[in-house]
């Protein structure tokens, strides 16, 4: 299937990861100076098909990859951001042991925040898109009430748990699940949305089933706090722009550029996209290439 | 004794059967939870013969008789659902943890309160965790394991978990709201870090000695 303006990865290459294969996608001459892009939660890599040829044209050899469990990498017995920062080590390292621009979206762009903290000699610079969550203040719920929900959370997580070993994804014709993908985008063409399918997602006898594990779930719950990741902002060392969206939808972080603004770090710069949602590259791949690339020759 | 293999997601878990049989009123079993880095025991502890119920052990995913990950991904969160697959197959049991053990007793006492009977906080390894709040981090390289456990991934991952101390208050306000026991939780562990300190002080805790918690708990219906 093609889409006017996407461009299937150059290079496809497993990455072994402490025994678990990652797969990695390269666009661009193999020659050019390295670019990495980390794509969100519940994502894959190739929703960079539109972004990474653009970045390529522009002399970068773009690397990017699947986080374990999603799209061709292997399903793990485990996940964890702990994890999923290490195999973003893995594939850097068969690339560069040397810094880099590091573009991150959503959980990607969290991610790479705690790489940047821990490791900042990997960045020459970052790129983070609508990933720096921050706390929402709930509404007015009663205390018993909260705990209530939060139970009533970890019940249905723990239902899921003890059904995880048979569970798989429901099939689907493409456009079937092209307009449940829509759900979360929805400003997308629909060809565009078929094409994330037939990246995303694989032919089965009874259908098409996205390729994330199952036993993957939207939510969850845990000690670590969204404000956490923010608190690493402004200690930043390395050149940053954060692009954030501010169309709300079912996958917004609802970041305000007043959460962000205080905590950018010395020199970092906002780019606040009105009227585009969360996914801002994979809505407007033209404009997000451009920041990044404007960013890139600026600092 | 009797091994029984349970499936939870990826990974297969060891459910050790110490003593199935029961010989007192008692009908309900109880559950043991090693700390980090150890597995089951081989027989019933000398501490646990005033128990006339039926005594189990699970080894967590990457310990004892239990399968591994690859290339880890280990949280408290992932073995409380261990826990709750163990729950799965005995029932209504009473949750005894040491250590990392007691931390992952006192979540699933808040995650299934209907069906932790009580659940016995005690000293063992891994009891602090990676403290209560973010820290500077560190990315392991990347290894090839043989498989055998303890997984070492485990034992890293799982010495720098974040135990906040309202987080695990949370769990301890479920287990008294939701439980219907008048003392769900009982801290019997002499090390009080931050978490456990703040458990202990939640009303409907226990802080007591293991003897007397064993006494309770083999009381409650």
């Amino acid at each position: 299937m093609t889409f006017p303006g996407a461009v299937a990865p150059d290079r496809t290459r497993p990455v072994d990861s402490s025994g678990l294969r990652i797969a990695a996608y390269e666009w661009g001459a193999p020659d050019a100076p390295p670019l990495f892009l980390v794509h969100g939660g519940f994502d894959f890599a190739r929703t960079f098909d539109q972004l990474a040829p653009r970045l390529a044209a522009a002399g970068w050899r773009v690397i990017s990859w699947d986080q374990r469990g999603h799209g061709d990498s292997e399903h793990a017995p485990l996940y964890s951001l702990e994890a999923d920062v290490r195999d973003a080590v893995a594939v850097m390292e068969t690339v560069t042991g040397r810094a880099a621009p590091v573009v991150g979206h959503s959980k990607g762009g969290g991610l790479m925040l705690q790489l940047a903290d821990t490791e900042p000699f990997r960045f020459s610079h970052f790129v983070n898109m609508d990933g720096l969550p921050t706390r929402r203040p709930a509404p007015d719920v009663a205390d018993h009430d909260r705990t209530r929900m939060l139970a009533s959370d970890l019940e249905a997580w723990l239902d899921h748990r003890r059904r995880s070993d048979a569970v798989v994804r429901k099939a689907g014709t493409l456009d079937e699940l092209a307009r449940r993908r829509g759900r979360m985008n929805p400003r997308l063409s629909h060809e565009w949305l078929r094409y994330l399918v037939s990246v995303g997602a694989r032919r089965d006898p009874d259908g098409w089933r996205w390729k994330i594990d199952a036993i993957m779930r939207f939510g969850g719950f845990g000690p670590w706090r969204p404000e956490w990741s923010m608190l690493r902002m402004p200690g930043l060392v390395m050149p940053f722009l954060a692009v954030i969206g501010q169309q709300p939808e079912q996958m917004s972080w609802g970041t305000r550029p007043e959460d962000v603004i205080p905590n950018l770090p010395y020199g970092g710069r906002l780019e606040v996209l009105e009227h585009v949602g969360h996914f801002v590259h994979i809505e407007q791949p033209d404009l997000v290439a451009a920041l990044i690339l404007d960013f890139l020759s600026a600092s | 004794m009797t091994k029984i293999d349970l499936r939870h997601g990826h990974v297969t878990l060891a459910l050790h059967g110490l003593r199935t049989e029961h010989a007192g009123p008692a009908e309900r079993p109880v559950l043991l939870l090693h700390g980090l880095g150890d597995r089951s025991p081989g027989a019933v502890p000398g501490w646990l013969q005033p128990w006339s119920g039926a005594v189990w052990a699970l080894d967590f995913t990457g310990h004892g008789a239990s399968s591994s990950s690859v290339g880890g991904g280990y949280t408290c969160e992932v073995l409380m659902a261990d826990v709750d697959a163990a729950l799965a197959h005995l029932g209504p049991a009473t949750v005894v943890g040491r250590g990392l053990g007691a931390y992952i007793a006192l979540l699933i006492a808040g995650a299934r309160p209907h069906l932790v009977r009580g659940a016995v906080l005690c000293d063992g390894p891994g009891t602090p965790g990676g403290g209560t709040g973010p820290a500077s981090g560190a990315v392991m390289p990347t290894v090839h394991l043989t498989g055998t456990t303890p997984d070492p991934w485990a034992l890293v991952e799982l010495a720098r978990d974040l135990r906040p101390t309202d987080y695990a208050t949370g769990f301890a306000r479920q287990a008294t709201q939701l439980s219907g026991l008048e003392w769900p939780i009982a801290v019997c562990a002499r090390w009080r870090v931050p978490w456990l300190d703040a458990v202990a002080g939640e009303p409907g805790v226990l802080d007591t000695t293991l003897p007397e918690a064993l006494a309770h708990y083999s009381t409650v219906t």
